[in-house]
């Protein structure tokens, strides 16, 4: 098979290739690494490609499978593309920030342990707004990454490096971080599949944090069984992190196998009025609509659901994180690793300069807000409030639950938007993540997967599925089935339309 | 060392202080105390990395205790436990339902730049400790809370004169204490102490440090740091009411500086109001070798240390199964093995207060636990070995023998295989570090001469050459017989059993006929 | 956690975000504090409708899924050897880092 035809495969495809051995995790990694070398010039997915740990990672995957050794994951030697929050001792680890500009941590994350023992093939770090702040990937200290859908567009945020790769064939595989919609906002943009799993279905030991009560890594993939695969591999237990839950791992491989045989009836499917209407792209609105016909095609029950307190999700959401931020990012202070400017002043001095120039505006802007918001006499107006706006806003879920197996909505009010659009509009920016959100504020699991391309500017738009804390399986087996429906009605997967990038030769 | 800041850059002129008698004529002293302790377990607050003191610096650390980008905490059992069994002896409620925050300010030695602490949300609240003064009586004193908390770095301050923060070129951290548990004591506000509030406050200290000793929760230690002391002192008007402003004194390292800083800031405190000035709210430092308090630098602007809930942890949620199973391995309390040996021993509340202060209390009960006569035991400790303490210029507890160790000496004198003389020597080989009683016995071959027919020749040699005296006790006069145990013993090096040798001595002089 | 206070209308003034910057320990330029101060005041204005919600009796939430009592048992776990614990250190000396002289005291 040319390098060309590989990169187009699923990672599914790629794993029973390279098991069977018709292809050497070698050739699939070395085809990946090329296809990067030729369009990351132009997508910018990419803040650092590790070459040769992938070449080795996939060597060994090879030298096992060729002594007849079993795979040690059913994912063992697919390239994946790591969001560069998660710290790897082979790779820099810089969150997008000059503050980490070139620092290399002394221990993996959980993640990246797991990954690496499924012998999957780490390509590299991908960019991402600065400390995961952001919705279009513009905040990045290194230079925004490019949507392959359209490069003067943005691809999301703040795991546009991730979403990107995957988008422009780099990798079949990539990890994500959703905070307020970090992985979803992005897929949606891109025309590929995000999952955000239940808070604490995933270790955050060395993702370094954003919001910590909010913060969850999950899989990137251009489908769902890919998602899902990905997802067993990193998911479960971790006594490193206390607020990691010890239970099974839904079974979402199987529940995305059984979705894809396209029968959802019993099934009832909330549509949240709140998320919808006013705000929300006509084409955006349109292909959301296309998309519960088919739900309902595929025998499933739509039922119209109400979560009056989503409204207050944006507000609360912008003084929790910030509040937590403004805490999570007082180490970067110049004393013990990463950025130190100013050279022979007081610690005191050196830490208010380094913190100056290693952060962009967007992390100050919010350092600051969450400082005020945490400041002796706003305490109980802010931050109080704003955790029970959160109470408000689970009880709202409980009771959509209470009657529908998941809810549906629009991933992202609009598709992707120019790049320096929104860029010194803060407000503006932040209501990309209005649809996004109220599932992080209730720690729930969520997805976005493609439904297609708005009909005013021929961009992926994206269909958000929701579901209960730990109900990962029902919305992989929705999600699944609209995606097989929804490939068949157009012919093939959304993401075969992506246009062709220019190359570097 | 660590750092201590010096007086700002302001000239002030040296406090007025005021005669003791005056403070307490004209005055009302109120004081609150607040002991950090660490514990002694094997691991950190939040991390698997050791607690032990004195390592190479930075090799017990790992990316939690670090505060690397993406580590986090996990708490420690054995810390909880600790923090409820000090909030049991004390007498405290156990919180049902207990929290970390996180307080919120910039330090190089703090790796976060932030504290994991308990704040609004203890564990241990509302309890007491009854402390024993001087003269046996007892003050309780009332406890606002004990919280969980992490300890921070040590930085050594390098370039200047003093290797003081002020005036250094640099710092160099070394976070091996960053992360060890620290359990913060707080007393509610002390009144009515009056004169006595200075040795109230050393009471307490003292009391609280046993108290610690016995839940073998720390090594309480306050040369080494680990307990650690600051006092609130205030004063108000006799007869008021409203407390006066109060200053928060650090740096108290020992139990005699306890009592020295709270006597120093009343009739400090005495001196700027007497004056007509205004106690300025601050934090101030002990300095031992003067005994007096240095203001620490005045800060630009309050602190607002912007406390919220820990989002990396979760709450602290005790069932009651489990506090009654912590109540059930509370050892005997230093209050209760009081009244129990004063009873068993037999003691004066005058002689029970002197074996408390010399600190032998604990040693003798342990010596007694370990087999020996509690007589034995105590004149070992009162006596020979307070002597050696004292020579050494070291309390009685620091001195490289154990209890065991004297209840086997006090077992080997009383089977009679050594003498009070060569008890001694064992004694100090044992002092020496010259191994344990049985090996030092080994070593120095100083077992009492048993060995019964070099005994009798000797008794007989001693009995020839001093043929007057040997007529005496033939002619009934025992008690010069010691004439001759005494050339016995010198005769064998003081290894003889005197009482065997005095037998002898009578029975090789059978009385004339009458 | 302190004592409540209602949000104002979301008006920040630029003194206030000088003082929120020393707080957090950022050297904000001159021009920085006006873009802030403008941008803070239109944020602040829009979160403050949290305090429209009538929530008096409503608990906190702060963890989706309510997890209590996770503890570790008190057992050594490997760490970072010095040369790791110091491998990113900007200046270090004698296994120890090293940081420009520090001014304040310790709390």
């Amino acid at each position: 098979m040319t390098g060309a035809a590989l990169i187009r495969l699923t990672a599914a495809e790629l794993a029973e290739k390279i098991h069977s051995r018709e292809v050497s995790a070698v050739e699939v990694a070395r085809a990946h690494l090329d296809r990067i070398a030729a369009v990351d010039g132009e997508v910018h997915a990419f803040l650092h490609v590790g070459a040769e740990a992938a070449l080795a990672n996939a060597g060994l995957v090879d030298a096992r499978l060729n002594a007849g050794t079993a795979p040690s994951s059913p994912l063992a030697g697919v390239p994946l593309a790591l969001k560069d929050v998660f710290v790897t001792v082979d790779m820099p680890t810089t969150v997008g920030s000059k503050i980490l500009s070139g620092w290399r941590p002394p221990y993996d994350a959980t993640v990246t342990t797991r990954l690496r023992a499924a012998g999957i093939t780490i390509l590299g770090k991908t960019n991402m707004d600065e400390f995961a702040m952001g919705s279009s990937t513009e905040y990045s200290a290194y230079g925004p990454t490019r949507n392959p859908w359209d490069t003067r567009r943005i691809p999301g945020g703040s795991g546009g490096g991730s979403a990107a790769a995957l988008a422009a064939f780099e990798a079949p595989l990539a990890i994500g971080t959703d905070t307020g919609g970090s992985i979803r906002q992005p897929a949606a943009m891109t025309g590929t599949v995000g999952v955000k799993p239940t808070y604490g279905g995933v270790s955050r030991y060395g993702l370094v944090a954003c919001a910590s009560s909010l913060d969850q890594g999950g899989p990137c993939a251009r489908t769902v069984l890919d998602a899902a695969l990905l997802h067993e591999v990193i998911a479960g237990y971790d006594p490193l992190d206390s607020t990691s839950i010890d239970t099974a791992v839904p079974a979402v491989v199987e529940a995305a196998r059984l979705g894809a045989a396209g029968d959802l009836r019993g099934l009832r499917i909330g549509v949240v009025r709140e998320l919808g209407g006013e705000g929300y792209q006509a084409g955006v609105q349109g292909s959301f609509d296309a998309a519960l016909r088919q739900l309902e095609k595929l025998g499933a029950e739509l039922v119209e659901v109400s979560c009056p307190h989503f409204r207050y999700g944006l507000a609360a959401y912008y003084l929790i994180l910030p509040s937590e931020v403004s805490s999570n990012l007082a180490r970067f202070d110049a004393m013990r690793y990463g950025l130190r400017v100013g050279k022979g002043a007081s610690a005191e001095e050196v830490m208010a300069a380094t913190r100056e120039a290693g952060f962009g505006p967007e992390v100050k802007r919010r350092i600051i807000l969450g400082t005020y918001a945490l400041s002796s006499g706003y305490y109980d107006a802010y931050y109080g409030q704003a955790q029970k706006v959160r109470t408000l806003i689970s009880r709202d879920f409980a009771a959509a639950f209470s009657q529908a197996d998941v809810l549906v909505s629009p991933t992202a009010p609009t598709t992707a938007f120019p790049i320096g659009e929104k860029v010194d509009d803060p407000l503006s920016m932040y209501l990309n993540d209005l649809a996004t959100i109220p599932t992080n504020l209730a720690g729930i699991a969520a997805m976005s997967v493609p439904s297609g391309l708005a009909a005013e500017d021929g961009l992926p738009v994206g269909l958000q599925v929701m579901a209960p804390a730990l109900g990962e399986a029902v919305m992989y087996r929705v999600a699944a089935a609209y995606e097989a429906a929804r490939d068949a009605e157009d012919a093939g997967p959304l993401i075969h339309r992506v246009p062709e990038l220019e190359m570097t030769p | 060392m660590t750092s201590a800041g010096r007086v700002g850059s302001a000239p002030r002129s040296a406090p007025v202080l005021v005669d003791y008698d005056e403070v307490i004529e004209r005055f009302d002293p109120v004081f609150g105390l607040e002991v950090h302790v660490e514990l002694n377990t094997n691991t950190k607050m939040f991390c698997g990395c050791p607690t032990g003191f004195g390592a190479e610096p930075n090799t017990q650390v790992c990316p939690v205790c670090l505060g690397l980008p993406g580590a986090l905490p996990v708490v420690n059992r054995v810390a909880v436990e600790s923090a409820m069994r000090i909030g049991l002896a004390l007498r405290c409620s156990i919180a049902p339902w207990s929290r970390f925050a996180r307080k919120n300010y910039f330090y190089p030695d703090m790796p976060k730049n932030f504290q994991t602490s308990q704040y609004d949300e203890p564990i241990a609240v509302d309890g007491h400790l009854d402390v024993a003064l001087d003269d046996g009586s007892t003050v309780r004193v009332a406890i606002e809370r004990a919280h969980m908390e992490e300890d921070t770095g040590k930085s050594l301050h390098v370039g200047g004169a003093t290797g003081r923060i002020h005036g250094a070129e640099y710092s160099l951290l070394d976070y091996n204490r960053a992360g060890v548990p620290l359990i913060e004591i707080v007393t509610k506000p002390i009144t009515g102490a009056g004169a006595r509030a200075p040795e109230v406050a050393r009471a307490y200290v003292t009391g609280l440090r046993d108290l610690l000793r016995a839940l073998d929760v720390s090594d309480v230690r306050m040369d080494q740091g680990s307990l650690r002391c600051d006092a609130n002192v205030s004063l108000m008007p006799k007869g008021a009411v409203a407390f006066g402003t109060r200053t928060e004194t650090k740096n108290v390292n020992s139990l005699r500086s306890v009592e020295r800083a709270v006597r120093y800031e009343m009739t400090r405190h005495a001196g700027v109001l007497l004056a007509g000035g205004a106690i300025v709210q601050e934090t101030r430092h002990f300095e031992e070798a003067s005994g007096t308090t240095r203001a620490g630098r005045r800060k630009e602007t309050a602190e607002d240390y912007r406390y919220f809930p820990e989002p990396d942890l979760v709450p602290i949620a005790p069932s009651p199964e489990w506090v009654n199973e912590l109540r059930g391995t509370l050892p005997e309390l230093p209050w209760e093995r009081r009244r129990r040996v004063k009873s068993d021993w037999g003691l004066s509340d005058e002689e029970l207060r002197d074996l408390v202060n010399a600190g032998a209390l604990d040693l003798i009960a342990a010596t007694v636990a370990a087999g020996a006569p509690a007589g034995e035991a105590r004149s070992w400790w009162v006596a020979y070995l307070t002597q050696q303490a004292n020579t050494r210029g070291v309390p009685l507890e620091s001195l490289p023998i154990t209890p065991v160790d004297v209840a086997r000496v006090i077992e080997l004198v009383t089977s009679g295989a050594l003498n009070n003389k060569l008890a001694r020597q064992v004694v100090d080989g044992v002092l020496a570090g010259e191994g344990t009683p049985d090996e030092v016995v080994a070593a120095r071959g100083l077992a009492v001469v048993s060995d019964e027919g070099a005994l009798v020749a000797a008794v007989d040699r001693a009995l020839a050459a001093q043929p007057d005296v040997a007529a005496k006790i033939r002619g009934g006069k025992l008690q010069a017989a010691g004439a001759i145990v005494g050339a016995v013993m010198r005769a064998t090096g003081g290894q003889a059993d005197a009482t065997r040798v005095r037998e002898l001595v009578v029975g090789r002089c059978p009385p004339v006929g009458e | 956690m302190s004592p409540d206070s209602p949000p104002t209308s979301g008006a920040i003034s630029r003194d206030e975000v000088a003082h929120l910057a020393r707080l957090a320990r950022l050297a904000v330029t001159e021009d920085e504090l006006d873009v802030f101060a403008g941008q803070l005041d239109v944020i602040l204005g829009a979160v403050a409708r949290v305090g429209e919600v009538a929530a008096d009796d409503i608990p906190p939430t702060s963890h989706a899924v309510p997890l209590r009592n996770v503890y570790r048992p008190d057992e050594l776990r490997r760490g970072l050897s010095q040369e790791e614990a110091l491998s990113g250190a900007p200046a270090a000396e004698g296994g120890r880092f090293r940081v420009p002289q520090i001014l304040g005291e310790e709390q």
